[in-house]
């Protein structure tokens, strides 16, 4: 009895009694999940375009950012370093298609993740080799983003906002925002939706599907970099950062592999929730359950509907 | 020119179906044997029995294993460090509940605790599908992981949080723990190892193989012949299990002597993933090469440098390493998605009808 007290009645208890807890509960994991969701983003777009299951998503996210660090501690200006890293990103967009799509090319999906698992290991080392592979400090004030935090103090108590955080959400939604526009309103973006729709289709009417794969290798990367100075921000660039992108992944099972707006939702129920869970609920079972609690939720998701909330429906023809 | 089956017929439907219908086949299945348990332990030192044939077995065990889930029935799984990890924890379990009874049996039977433990993570198979299952496997790649940290009793309330293999006997002869020989722990996988590649193969070539490799192909018309997804999905988790439980139980007791959780993180899955899909899907022997393959070559690039003298960190050789082994896997998925038990059978093929092309 007093166990099913404290699952059910003593949790929501706290919530009532201190709602600034509450508050800020649901911040951080809000933020949280925002981040999550732009990780969950640079893995759809891959997705939808050429089929692949990007792993390597998470090591793009460091070697983004450690790119950047790394060339502004050789001296390099922050905002020239900036653009280097983009083109950086470029040139890798084109050495995957290059060397590693192409050949690839009408190969089972199994085999195309286990490419990207080579990606990944090969930038592990790669990186490690360039910059080192000790943490380093991301320039955050050279890239003029705000510190510090901002005390709110209501009638119940006060909640603090951290700025980098507030940035955050307001550059990744910016960000959606540009994507959206970029898929809806562009030639380039049509062709981008054509070719998820169907690669064949795509092709019979002259759509160069190399071209395509390089610009959403190129948009995952410009977003892995996102991500990649919005978390360095937020704590550090290091090679541990990768083990984010394994928890981008029930948010793709909860969205759906092929929904931009399922990366979004599901990123934030997954961030939002995780953070409850583990404030809430974590302390009776010993707590560091957010390491799984992630996935307990997707898979009860995924129970009801196996393609995901947003996910295209599956049908199934012999 | 030696690889002929020119006048070997066949007078019975057994001998058409044999595993190894050609007889030179079954001579090098021999002269393999043989040089298993003969040759290596006489010239083995410690250092090839410990740190390359051990580990080789225990993980082609594994791969087989993974095999018979991701290979045969097209199930996707990134949970084998985890199933490994509980057949390891079972065993120490049952060892310390039971300290008579011969360890080897505790290896096998552990394997069904896993087997258990697969089955339940197995549940979710008959809805979710592809990548959703992958990423499914994870809950129980980390619900496990967890437990393996938070829940003391599991490893005897040890200070360290690790497993710690005490010393068991083989009619007198120390087995596992600290005094037991390489030689004693490698003829003991060795054995184990062969008798469950002798049962996968068995498995695999008749009805239920028959069962997994339909649900592959189509899960669908699978059940439209009549074959029951559910039971052949849950049992091919379970046997999958069985044979990572039973890896897991050999890594930490007759090769490491003591592990902790971190052993059977996440990285231990994608290792043996990289191992079935390197060795080919759905071969037995496939798994046995891409375990060599996967094990056996950082070994040797870290060899390298030191042997040849070229003079680098040993960081940086680390690192090397890893951009070495991330570019040959993809030039090896280029070069033949099929594994290297494709180029073992093009080859073979070749040998039969030299010296014509075909």
């Amino acid at each position: 009895m007093h166990v099913l007290y404290l699952i059910f009645v003593d949790p929501f208890m706290q919530m009532v009694h201190s709602p600034d807890l509450l508050m800020q509960t649901l911040w951080d994991g809000l933020v949280g999940g925002v981040l999550y969701a732009l990780i969950a983003l640079g893995f759809v777009l891959i997705f939808k375009a050429s089929g692949v299951f990007n792993f390597a998503q998470g090591i793009m996210v460091v070697f983004a950012a450690l790119t950047l660090v790394g060339l502004h501690e050789h001296g390099v200006p922050a905002f020239v370093a900036l653009g280097l890293t983009v083109l950086v990103m470029l040139v890798l967009a084109f050495g995957v298609e290059r060397l590693m799509l192409r050949p690839l090319v009408n190969q089972s999906e199994i085999i195309l993740f286990m490419a990207t698992f080579g990606l990944t290991y090969f930038l592990i080392g790669f990186g490690q080799l360039v910059f080192g592979g000790n943490p380093k400090v991301m320039i955050a004030q050279d890239l003029y983003l705000p510190s510090g935090a901002i005390e709110w103090k209501g009638h119940f108590g006060f909640v603090s906002f951290q700025k980098i955080d507030i940035a955050a959400v307001i550059i990744a939604s910016i960000m959606v925002a540009v994507l959206a526009v970029f898929f809806q309103r562009t030639r380039i973006g049509r062709a981008l939706r054509a070719v998820a729709d169907s690669h064949q289709a795509a092709l019979s009417v002259g759509i160069s599907l190399e071209q395509i794969w390089v610009i959403v290798w190129f948009a995952a990367g410009v977003v892995a970099l996102t991500t990649g100075i919005m978390w360095g921000a937020r704590s550090e660039v290091s090679f541990s950062l990768q083990v984010i992108a394994l928890k981008a992944l029930p948010v793709l099972i909860l969205g759906g592999f092929t929904s931009i707006p399922g990366a979004i939702v599901g990123g934030l129920i997954i961030g939002i929730g995780e953070k409850l869970g583990e404030f809430y609920w974590g302390p009776l079972l010993g707590g560091g359950i957010e390491n799984w609690l992630a996935y307990v939720i997707a898979l009860g998701f995924l129970i009801f509907r196996p393609q995901g909330l947003f996910g295209e429906k599956i049908i199934e023809r012999i | 020119m030696l690889y002929r089956e020119v006048g070997q017929y066949k007078s019975s439907y057994a001998a058409d179906m044999a595993v190894f219908p050609i007889l030179q086949d079954r001579i090098g299945i021999a002269v393999i044997l043989v040089i298993a348990y003969v040759v290596f332990p006489l010239i083995g030192n410690d250092f090839l029995l410990n740190t390359i044939l051990i580990p080789f077995l225990i993980f082609s065990l594994a791969a087989i294993g993974l095999n018979l889930l991701t290979g045969y029935t097209g199930l996707l799984s990134l949970g084998t460090g985890a199933f490994m990890g509980v057949g390891a924890y079972a065993c120490l379990k049952l060892t310390t509940i039971f300290p008579h009874v011969n360890i080897l049996i505790w290896v096998l039977v552990s394997g069904l605790f896993s087997s258990a433990v697969g089955v339940l993570f197995g549940l979710p198979s008959l809805r979710i599908k592809g990548f959703y299952l992958a990423v499914a496997t994870l809950a129980a790649q980390f619900f496990l992981e967890w437990c393996f940290i938070r829940i003391p009793w599991l490893y005897n309330y040890s200070v360290s949080g690790a497993i710690e293999v005490p010393l068991r006997t083989f009619m007198g002869v120390p087995m596992t723990g600290p005094t037991a020989t390489s030689l004693t722990r490698y003829l003991a996988v060795l054995t184990i190892v062969v008798v469950l590649t002798w049962v996968a193969s068995n498995i695999v070539h008749g009805r239920i193989g028959r069962m997994w490799m339909s649900v592959r192909d189509m899960d669908l018309a699978a059940e439209l012949i009549g074959i029951r997804l559910f039971r052949t999905k849950l049992l091919a988790f379970a046997v999958s299990s069985f044979y990572c439980g039973v890896a897991g139980a050999m890594m930490v007791f007759l090769w490491y002597g003591g592990a902790e959780a971190e052993v059977f993180a996440i990285d231990q899955s994608f290792l043996i993933l990289f191992m079935v899909i390197i060795g080919g899907l759905g071969t037995l022997i496939g798994s046995f090469f891409g375990s060599a393959l996967i094990y056996i070559l950082p070994i040797g690039l870290r060899l390298i440098p030191g042997n040849f003298g070229v003079p680098i960190r040993p960081a940086a050789a680390e690192q090397l390493t890893f951009v070495i082994v991330g570019a040959l896997i993809i030039v090896f998925l280029v070069v033949e998605p099929n594994g290297l038990a494709r180029l073992w059978q093009i080859g073979k093929q070749k040998l039969r009808v030299w010296p014509f092309p075909y």
